[in-house]
């Protein structure tokens, strides 16, 4: 075989580069799997159990069973991603070890450092991680993050906060690129943002990689509205499978990502989709039952 | 001189391909519904899913027409995804595709994403210098018919495999040009474009 270098950034950023104007959907059994590859998404978060089922369990979420993960992955042609604890670099050699194709160091599961994010430049399977505003955005992507995401709250079936992260690291990039350059430095303490990536947003005006929506979509006009509000991409957790009519709704979805602006195409795609998921009200969940506030 | 290169846009680095396009100063549009490839004279299609887009275009009713307008002439240009989608048979899938390209292609012949790669590849049409290929989880051409012009190949288990291939209007390259700095696939495309 003849082969160059592997896991290079250009080849970490790219693969996420592919996936944009797509919709990556998480999924538990293989049935699933293919029902949202046939519904069009452009990859699959293969888990054990959707954020939904995860914030009703309760307990220590952890990686899933590699059996889960591998049957997913026989499953399908598309790219499978998996979801590590944050910090938890073991899981996630575990699951570089069999080949998933990008990993989710995801707030869902239950953190297993309180301090640390894995050092993601070490691996050759690419991270994507969660944000909730410019600085975190940034210290993943130091860390070796090679795609981002809203933190928005997982499992909720309700997208105000990942329109909040949004909006946020949208403001934030502005500012940063408004303020004089005297103020830069200023700026990257304040936030906690590494300086050398705070010159790199302010010189292209956009994070330095792919940016999804996650965290709360649950119908085509929540996907559309975050693709309008600037997002490359979405993830659609609990929404699609926890819905009355998964495989329509994941078609739909898909779709209104593609046609964010077109309103009659809107209007046509989101007809008779069945019974969305149950919704929470965020001011309903304890602070400390809030996943967005794990990660650091 | 002024044409104007439809770059299809329903998922994947559309955005890469435009910019490398607007960068050597060609008129572009981005093509996400029929309505769309009124007007273009060529077409890009880029990478990302192959199945996603295979979908949207029969979903959206761009398909049909496509493949008509490719077949009376229009140049094209498919990466990675692109290159998939033009090629008239894909090894194990039954995928939705253009199938205007007389070959046969298997996706992800290297592997996952960790076994994605770059390479400096010979490429002679662009010249004597190689081309900075980007390999992510690409297809690889197995056959080719006998309209089909090799661009370049690699060697994979002692077999020379096709990478870049151009069958008269039609080019496709199983990498990504687009995410490189290097424009000279992309220039060589707007010669095809221009003849």
């Amino acid at each position: 075989m003849s082969k160059g270098e592997t896991g290079t950034i250009r080849l970490k950023t790219g693969l996420a580069e592919m996936l944009k104007g797509g919709v990556i959907m998480d999924v538990t059994t293989p049935e699933q799997a293919k029902i949202a590859e046939e519904a069009g998404a452009c990859a699959v978060m293969a888990l054990e159990r959707v954020p939904a089922d995860i914030r009703a369990a309760g307990g220590v979420a952890r990686m899933a069973d590699p059996t889960i993960v591998q049957k997913i992955m026989e499953s399908v042609s598309i790219p499978v991603m998996a979801k590590a604890r944050i910090g938890h670099f073991v899981e996630a050699r575990i699951l570089e070890a069999m080949g998933v194709d990008y990993i989710d160091e995801s707030e869902v599961l239950t953190p297993a450092d309180d301090r640390y994010h894995i050092d993601k430049m070490k691996f050759t399977v690419p991270f994507v991680c969660g944000c909730r505003n410019l600085g975190e955005a940034l210290r993943r992507i130091a860390e070796g993050a090679a795609m981002i995401r809203t933190k928005g709250e997982p499992g909720t079936g309700n997208v105000v906060e990942a329109v909040r992260h949004c909006r946020m690291v949208m403001d934030q990039i502005r500012y940063l690129c408004a303020i004089r350059e005297d103020e830069v430095p200023n700026f990257a303490k304040e936030n906690g943002a590494p300086l050398e990536l705070c010159y790199i947003v302010r010189k292209d005006g956009k994070l330095p990689v792919v940016n999804f929506a996650a965290g709360g979509i649950a119908t085509p006009a929540d996907a559309a509205l975050m693709m309008q509000l600037g997002c490359d991409g979405v993830f659609v957790g609990s929404g699609i499978f926890k819905s009355g009519d998964p495989a329509k709704r994941a078609r739909a979805i898909v779709q209104a990502v593609t046609n964010y602006n077109d309103y009659k195409l809107l209007a046509e795609i989101s007809r008779d989709l069945g019974e969305p998921m149950v919704g929470i009200e965020i001011s309903t969940i304890p602070e400390n039952a809030r996943m967005q506030e794990r990660g650091w | 001189m002024s044409k104007c290169i439809g770059v299809l846009a329903l998922q994947g680095a559309f955005r890469e391909h435009v910019a490398a396009l607007r960068a050597l100063g060609v008129e572009t549009r981005e093509v996400r519904q029929l309505r769309d490839l009124s007007g273009t004279d060529a077409m890009v299609i880029p990478g990302g899913e192959s199945t996603t887009m295979g979908k949207l275009l029969n979903e959206l009713g761009i398909m049909q027409p496509l493949r008509e307008r490719i077949d009376s002439g229009m140049p094209v240009f498919g990466t990675c995804a692109g290159l998939i989608l033009l090629c008239r048979e894909i090894v194990d899938s039954q995928q939705p595709r253009l199938g205007e390209l007389d070959a046969v292609v298997r996706r992800n012949a290297f592997g996952r994403q960790v076994d994605s790669f770059e390479e400096n590849l010979p490429v002679p049409v662009l010249g004597p210098e190689p081309f900075p290929a980007v390999f992510i989880r690409a297809p690889i051409i197995m056959n080719v018919g006998s309209g089909v012009e090799v661009l370049a190949h690699v060697t994979q288990d002692g077999d020379k495999r096709a990478v870049a291939v151009r069958q008269g209007n039609i080019l496709a390259a199983s990498f990504h040009p687009e995410l490189t700095e290097d424009t000279r696939f992309h220039k060589y495309f707007l010669d095809m474009c221009q003849s």
